[in-house]
């Protein structure tokens, strides 16, 4: 496959541009609402609602015999509300804690969701088919009209969240503080989660009930670990879940038998691991070398402080060896010779006959760390 | 006789049928430097926060300037315990600060060039515009609490309420704190702050309410501090108190 045939098709190939629009779509959407669900520690309450829509779906079909998107769609938000709903009333009203709250409704609806699916597979009728790509996500069954539909809701959501950006932030960071200003709390909260819903309804048939959860929670982690700023967090999530949602469709468009939703999600994990690895200051491996750093550092400060303690005693030269200071502070050979040398680059210390010597900043630094 | 910035009459509370606060009167004259003393689970900070309308009293009524807390909120600041917050939220100390601004801003608009300044200029006075910038969990705890304190004096108010303002803070921050809150009084404005040590008191405040579910007693520091009003509120535990008094 080379790229310029992908470019083209995802122009000009119905099904691919379609699919490759709905996933970049869902993965924005998700990712953008995803970042405010994890600031507010509500990864899991995604997990719930998600698998709470299912019995939604399910019941729609039921009532209206439809497989209208938009109808299907309208099933899972309400269905996936109630959900939300449960978890709040119980938290609130009962003495079960929230996490046991989720796991209940999670479920609980998951499993009567699963029992209308069976239900609704033994009916004569022929129209019958289908519904069960809700629960593992079938891309390929993405038509025009769903996409459409997808980027009507998605786009109301993120053009909401744009204009209470302020407000939602505030809401996120400190709702105490918020409420004593006179915002409406629990009417923010309402908006932000329903919000919330509606980015987990809207990959629903891309992804299913089961992994959607992953989109909303993974782009947010990884753009956590790159920046500081809420601002730049939300669009990196937001380009994270879109860029895995195309990558996603396209390559289950040329390998065969590749499903995209899972696809999708596989990408979006590697996202996560090198950012987890990698990112500047928040990455693991940012975070080791610091941490071995400072342990350089603090080593240098122990030897320069060992060389004043005895700086012009009868002892000095026997003193100021490396052998002698690896032996003292129990380093290995390897750790003390880049000790002396961050010392040596420095200018704290010079170097003649195997004895270091201070230098008058090297001094300086000494009696400071002294002090400290 | 001054105003009363705050007034409350017969305030009871409750979480779950458990009374934490209990018919409570309190009248706050204009101007004091307040805390407000107790034991552990003593209701201190559910009483600031009922004042604010945060917590839904069982019965009772607060009064903010002789009117209902809605239609006095402008006139009100307030500072939460710093352990209410996540400090890992990605967002640096002047947006913070700026954060006791959105309500001037108002719905949907962005803060622009005179919000940022005054949130400077807030942050200065609490000795920390070099920090503007800084994501907040980089600074210490005592940062973290004067950064709280700026978003309060960026309010503007008359009446300031402090959560345990002073709680795991170095003796920098609490120098600067206690400056600061000596220059709201000469400035007119009313301080009610949460604290929790007793050596200080008659130090730093003026005023004191010493609570325990019930109000045990208001008033100047001076006739409120006694060995007798401290038993009564801290009950058997007053081996040591009694040297402290």
């Amino acid at each position: 496959m080379d790229i310029g045939q992908i470019l083209h098709d995802l122009l000009f190939d119905y099904t691919l541009r379609t699919v490759a629009l709905g996933s970049a779509t869902l993965g924005l959407v998700s990712g953008v609402l995803g970042a405010f669900a994890v600031l507010r520690k509500q990864s899991l309450l995604g997990d719930a609602i998600s698998h709470a829509a299912l019995p939604g779906v399910a019941l729609v079909f039921l009532l209206t015999g439809s497989k209208e998107a938009v109808v299907l769609v309208l099933g899972a938000v309400a269905a996936g509300w109630v959900g939300t709903l449960f978890v709040t009333l119980v938290t609130r009203q009962t003495r079960v804690k929230q996490d046991a709250a989720l796991g209940i409704v999670l479920s609980v609806f998951f499993g009567f969701g699963i029992l209308l699916l069976t239900f609704i597979q033994r009916l004569p009728t022929a129209s019958k088919a289908g519904l069960d790509k809700f629960l593992f996500g079938q891309a390929a069954t993405l038509v025009q009209r769903d996409v459409v539909t997808m980027a009507t809701l998605g786009g109301i959501a993120v053009l909401l969240v744009v204009l209470f950006w302020k407000e939602f932030k505030l809401l996120s960071f400190d709702p105490d503080f918020a409420a004593s200003l006179g915002y409406p709390v629990r009417a923010l909260d309402i908006l932000l989660t329903s919000l919330t819903v509606i980015a987990i309804v809207v990959g629903l048939q891309t992804v299913g009930v089961v992994l959607m959860s992953a989109m909303l929670v993974a782009p947010a982690a990884a753009a956590r670990q790159w920046t500081d700023r809420l601002d730049v967090m939300t669009i990196l999530s937001g380009a994270f879940g879109a860029l895995v949602g195309l990558l996603g469709a396209v390559t289950s468009s040329q390998v065969a038998r590749l499903p995209t939703g899972p696809t999708i999600v596989l990408y979006m994990s590697g996202i996560v691991f090198i950012s987890l690895l990698l990112a500047p200051r928040r990455g693991l491996v940012a975070q080791a070398r610091q941490r071995r750093h400072q342990k350089v550092q603090f080593a240098v400060e122990a030897l320069l402080v060992h060389l004043l303690h005895h700086e012009g005693c009868a002892e000095e030269p026997a003193e100021s060896t490396l052998d002698h200071m690896g032996a003292h502070m129990h380093w290995r050979d390897a750790f003390a010779r880049r000790v002396a040398r961050a010392a040596v680059v420095n200018g704290m210390v010079t170097r003649a006959n195997c004895c270091f010597k201070l230098t008058p900043y090297g001094r300086e630094v000494a009696r400071r760390a002294m002090v400290r | 006789m001054s105003r009363n910035a705050v007034s409350i009459t017969d305030l009871t509370v409750a979480y779950r049928e458990k009374p934490v606060l209990w018919d409570v009167d309190l009248e706050v004259p204009e101007g004091v430097l307040m805390a407000i003393v107790g034991p552990n689970g003593a209701g201190k900070s559910t009483l600031i926060k009922t004042i604010l309308g945060l917590v839904e009293p069982a019965a009772g009524r607060v009064y903010i300037y002789d009117a209902p807390y809605a239609q006095q909120r402008q006139l009100v600041g307030y500072v939460p315990q710093r352990g209410t917050v996540d400090w890992d939220f990605p967002t640096s100390a002047l947006d913070v600060v700026m954060m006791g601004l959105y309500r001037q801003v108002g719905w949907i608009r962005r803060p622009g060039r005179s919000e940022r300044k005054a949130a400077m200029d807030s942050l200065d006075k609490v000795g920390m515009a070099d920090f503007a910038d800084r994501q907040i969990s980089q600074l210490s705890g005592g940062q973290q609490q004067r950064v709280f304190l700026a978003r309060a004096l960026v309010q503007d108010a008359q009446i300031y309420f402090m959560d345990e303002p002073f709680a795991g803070v170095d003796a920098t921050t609490e120098r600067a704190i206690v400056d600061l809150l000596r220059e709201l009084r000469a400035a007119g404005k009313t301080v009610v702050v949460v604290h929790h040590d007793l050596q200080t008191v008659q130090e730093y405040f003026d005023w004191l309410m010493l609570l325990n579910v019930r109000r045990i007693a208001s008033g100047p520091v001076g006739a409120v501090f006694t060995d007798e009003n401290l038993r009564r509120a801290y009950g058997g535990r007053i081996a040591f108190l009694s040297q402290v008094a």
